[in-house]
Order: C-alpha cells, then structure tokens, then sequence
C-alpha cells in the first residue's frame, strides 16, 4: 500500500506541462585526464604578439594512430579509422576558428603509432609545416578508449605540449576537442573553447508559422539533438554553468513562460508559480541564480531566484520593459537592457539591483547585452542597425563587428574571444547562426540541419 | 483604415481560432467596409455567423477586432479608440463572451524585447476595454512577439500590419 501512495505521490509530482518534450537524453560521462608517459615540458618558446601572425603559420594535423586497429562502437571500421576522423576534428575545429591555416589527415601521411611520440621530422619539415600535431587512440580493456595528444615545434624538432583523455565511445568527439583546445592554448595563450555546446532554436515552416524548437549540439555542430518535439513554440534557451539544465520559454500551455529544464530526468518546471508571462532567462556565473523578466499587467521587470527554487526578488522597479541581463563573470553586477529612457539602452547595476545606471549612449537602441566571460567586454545587438557590437563595461569603446540585414542576440565562446548570434534574412525570414572573432574579420555561418536562431554557447564541459 | 486592414484582420481571427498554429483561412474575406466613421457607428447585427464564434464577433464588429500601433508604441489611438468601443459594444451586449487579447511586433525588434512589447500592447487594449467597462476578468492576454507576423514581406507597410493587438473570442 504505501508502495502504491509513493508511486502516486511521483505521478502527481510530475511537473504539469512536459508534453512537447521528445525524447530524454543519455547523461554526460566523465572525460578523465591522463598522464602521457615520457618526455618533459620544455616551457613556452613562442611568444604571441597578434592574432594576425598566426594566419599563415603551418600546422599539420595527422591522422591520429593506433597501436592494433580494433573494434570500436565509436567507429564501424574501428580504432584505425576512428584516429583518422579524430584528426579530422581537429582539423576543422582549428580551420574554421580563422585564426589557422591548418592542413589536415586526408592531404598528409599517416605517421605509425611509433612516430607519435618520435615524429619523422624531414616528412614534416619537407612539407613546409611549422607546427605538427601527432595523436593515438587505443581501445582499453574496460570499453573506454584513450586518447593522446602532441604539439610539435617542426623548426625547433621539439614537443610544445602533450595531454591524454579517457573517454567512453559516444565522447570520442570531445577527445578530440579537447586536444584541438590544447593547440589552440598553447598556440594563441588563450583559453581553450571547442569543448563546449550550443543550445539554440531550430526553425522550420513558413514566417508566419514557424516551428521553433529547443535542441542542443556540440560547438562545431556535431551530436546535434532535439529537445522539444515542436507542438509548441520554445526560445531563449541557455545552458546552466555545468550542463545539468536548460533554461528556455515555451507556450506549452499557450502563454509565454520560462521553464527550467533538467536533462538528467528529461523533467521540466515552471520558474516561477505565477501566472504572468516570464520570458529572457539567464544564469548567474556559479548557477546558483536564475534572473528572469516578467510582466505585470504590461509592465516587464527583471527578477532573482535561487537556482534551488524559493521566493524571487524584483531587482528593477521602473515603469516601461526592463529585460534580459547578463552577469559579469564574478557575479557581483549585471547589464540589462530598458526602455525606460523612452527607447531601448543598456544599463549595469549591482547584483542586488542597487545603482541603476545607464552606459550606452550616442543615439542607437543597446539590446540584449551579454558579458564577456573574460569581463572585459559587453556585446550586445545595436537595435537600431541590427548588428552585433561590442563595448567596454562603461560603455565606451563600441566597435560593430557584424553588418547582416538583422543580426540579433549575441552570447560569447567560453573563452571571450568569438561571438555568435543570429541573422535573419530581409524578405523570407530565413535564420542561421553566425559566428565573428573581436576584430571582426573572420565571420562564418555555423552549419545546422534546419534554420537557426537563439544561440547559447555553454561554458567549457566539465 | 483600409482593404488591407479588413483582410488582416479576417486573417487574425481564423489565426487565433488555432491558437498559436495559424492556419490559412479557410473563406475569402468578403468586399472591404468603410470603417472611417467614428464612435459608435460601426456596431452591426452579425448576420448568419454562431453566437460564440470568433466570426460572429468580427461581423459584429466590422472587423475592428484589431488595433494597430506605430513603432515601438503601445499607445492607444483615436482609431484604436473607436475599434476598442465598438468591440465594448459587443462584450456588453454579449456578457458571457470573453476573449484573448493577442498582442504582436513587427520583425525589427529584439526577439525578448518584443515578448515583452507585445504583452504590453495587449494590456493597453485591454485597460481601454475595462475603462469602458468591460470586466477585466473577461480579458486575457498573451503576446507573441514579433513570433506570427500577419504580413511576411519586410517593408513598412507590412510591419505596419504587424504590429497589432488582436481581440478573439475564448470558445
């Protein structure tokens, strides 16, 4: 009997309104680092001065080698095959951030597993590549696999940086960012950003009926997943700091409210048990707040709550919309947006909502601010150009970097170093993910199976 | 208030019948009204349509079941004024009628600030509703942001279209 009530009781518990959800997803496993065996740091020998210099650099990036080609579930023609693919990734992860002009396993040699930690130098060198990244994959006996990773000064015949993973099958793609962010680091000096996802809203149907839809992916587009079935209409999502949890809005039961999604129980709940509509969700730095707008009677105001649940503060207390919000990085204040002036700025006040003060000016619309992970820098959509632009905490320092017919909704790389956004087409309404690098020069369309809005770059995977 | 007008509008109402899954209509919109006239001139017996039907209230209503804002406005003009009248009208004389307010953006507007616009253009219409005297318990609101636009193309005539708050009866 009592077994019966406890069932009941989890029946009733279950949060109202889940019905658009597909299906729930497989939970993260670990990616453990491991210690690579031999050989020693030999410490920086480059130093990097500009972006720009590293335009042309050569880097060879080779098919990753196996010490027996076996079966593997992360490849139906095994180990061997599956170190070509890993090459591959990092070869497109470094091609297409712009910054490299790398080449890549299918114009290159395919080193012996040997040769991985002893390189061929003249093949290299020969080659005209100044950079050589060299890999393994093996297959151990408890089903997971070890990656390893090399970085390799061609010129100096010298190893930059060595590091190694063991990953489950279905991660091997992380393993392979996670060596193409160790290239990166070494190479530019700063944080690495491949390994980490994107929530988003996937489009598809006619403008004046889209289906919107929540779904997640990797950071270069790959393990790309459905969240919501599409019934009814979701935006706005963001990733929680460690990816147990999506924030996002949905009409599931016909009105606009934000709801909290937690991807290890596939359960969703209402952020707040109010009937006025919530929308632009947003986590604090550590996850433990969730800032939220909601409507009263027409009027938008931006609130706390504990990630945890509980009672939510009002921060802001003006007639008129105030909305969004972005925390900087040490949580201690936040940029939001209001119309409050007569049309849309960007403001920054302390966490608590104390010292309201406006920072964008010179006759454009500031909307959907968004800090810097690296706190240096505001990105925010230029509501009156519709371009992604950036600006210092005081809102000095604006620089456009993007010029689409309506660019909108900025959020940063883990890293602080590319932005990406969405664009829409003038006429068809058309949307795609973007993203550009802070000098604006390298700007490139992220590919998705469907049309694209609303992106939400996660921090880098725990 | 013209052709176009009275079309988006009939288009509104069969929208809203589905919720937030507009469909096509499924009748042509018939000849276009004169709606110029101020006041209170505009309220007509429905003829035909259910009582109860989102069709009876836009017959009955000459169509003013819409009300359009400028950029970025949420005010209520004077036509505004006289569509919201005509639809009292109607609520008064009809007391167990209620209805949804949608409110709605035009694309030239942040995706978040226009949820929040359009909730707010909805409940200036409905404040002006209950100023008449229409019992705010009989009016709800949802905005859709710039989310179902009525008019696709991307000029100023059709953003003018889009940016409306649509009255349609609760079934």
């Amino acid at each position: 009997m009592k077994n019966v009530v406890a069932v009941l009781a989890f029946f009733v518990a279950t949060p109202l309104a889940a019905q658009d959800l597909g299906a729930p997803l497989p939970a993260d496993s670990a990616v453990e680092s491991v210690m690579q065996d031999e050989g020693e740091d030999e410490g920086l020998t480059f130093t990097v001065s500009d972006e720009g210099a590293w335009d042309d650099l050569g880097i060879a990036i080779a098919g990753f080698a196996s010490d027996r080609d076996v079966p593997t579930p992360a490849n139906s023609s095994g180990t061997a095959a599956l170190g070509k693919e890993i090459g591959r990734v990092v070869f497109a992860d470094l091609k297409n951030n712009g910054l490299f002009k790398p080449s890549g396993p299918d114009s290159l040699p395919q080193p012996s597993f040997a040769q991985i930690t002893a390189p061929a130098w003249p093949t290299w060198s020969s080659r005209g590549a100044e950079m050589l990244v060299h890999g393994y994959v093996q297959a151990r006996s408890d089903g997971r696999l070890t990656v390893g990773c090399y970085l390799y000064d061609v010129t100096l015949q010298d190893e930059l940086a060595r590091a190694g993973w063991v990953v489950q099958p279905r991660d091997w793609r992380r393993a392979a960012h996670k060596c193409a962010d160790l290239v990166y680091s070494r190479l530019t000096g700063e944080n690495p950003f491949f390994d980490s996802r994107i929530a988003y809203i996937a489009e598809t149907g006619p403008k004046e009926n889209r289906t919107k839809r929540l779904a997640i992916m990797d950071s270069d587009g790959a393990n790309h997943r459905f969240i919501t079935t599409g019934r009814s209409t979701a935006l706005t999502p963001r990733y929680s700091p460690d990816y147990s949890k999506l924030l996002y809005l949905s009409y599931v039961d016909g009105n606009p409210r934000i709801y909290v999604y937690d991807i290890g129980t596939g359960r969703q709940t209402l952020i707040t048990e109010n009937r006025n509509p919530t929308f632009a969700p947003r986590w604090s730095p550590d996850g433990k707040w969730i800032l939220y707008s909601m409507a009263v009677a027409g009027d938008t105001d931006i609130y706390r709550v504990s990630s945890q649940g509980g009672p939510s503060v009002r921060l802001t207390n003006t007639p008129g919309i105030d909305i969004g919000g972005s925390y900087s990085p040490d949580g201690s204040k936040i940029v939001f947006e209001s119309d409050r002036s007569g049309n849309q700025q960007c403001y920054v006040m302390n966490s608590d909502g104390s010292n309201q003060k406006r920072i964008s000016f010179g006759g454009t619309r500031c909307a959907t601010p968004e800090w810097s992970p690296r706190g240096d820098q505001i990105a925010f959509t230029n509501a009156s150009s519709f371009n992604v632009s950036v600006m210092s905490p005081s809102g000095g320092n604006v620089r456009t970097l993007t010029n689409g017919w309506q660019d909108e909704a900025p959020t940063w790389a883990p890293n602080g170093r590319i932005i990406q956004f969405f664009r829409t087409e003038r006429g068809s309404g058309g949307t795609s993910l973007w993203q550009v690098d802070l000098t604006g020069r390298n700007e490139r369309k992220l590919p998705t199976p469907v049309d694209a809005s609303d992106p939400a770059w996660g921090p880098i995977l725990p | 208030m013209n052709t176009k007008i009275v079309i988006a509008s009939l288009l509104c109402g069969t929208v809203a019948l589905g919720a937030c899954k507009p469909k096509a209509p499924d009748i042509l919109p018939p000849d276009p009204v004169e709606t110029s006239e101020p006041d209170t001139g505009n309220y007509q017996q429905p003829q035909g349509a259910v009582l109860g039907s989102q069709e009876h209230f836009v017959n009955a209503v000459n169509g003013q079941n819409v009300i359009y804002f400028d950029t970025d406005r949420y005010n209520i003009d004077s036509a505004d004024a006289a569509a919201l009248q005509t639809q009292a009208q109607y609520l008064q004389r009809y007391s167990n009628i209620s209805i949804t307010i949608e409110g709605h953006c035009d694309e030239r507007g942040t995706r978040e600030y226009n949820l929040a616009l359009g909730e707010r253009r909805a409940n200036a219409a409905k404040n002006y509703l209950t100023s008449l005297g229409v019992d705010a318990s009989r009016i709800r609101t949802v905005s859709y942001g710039k989310e179902y636009p009525i008019a696709t193309a991307s000029n100023e005539a059709a953003w003018a279209q889009n940016r409306r708050a649509v009255s349609v009866v609760i079934n």
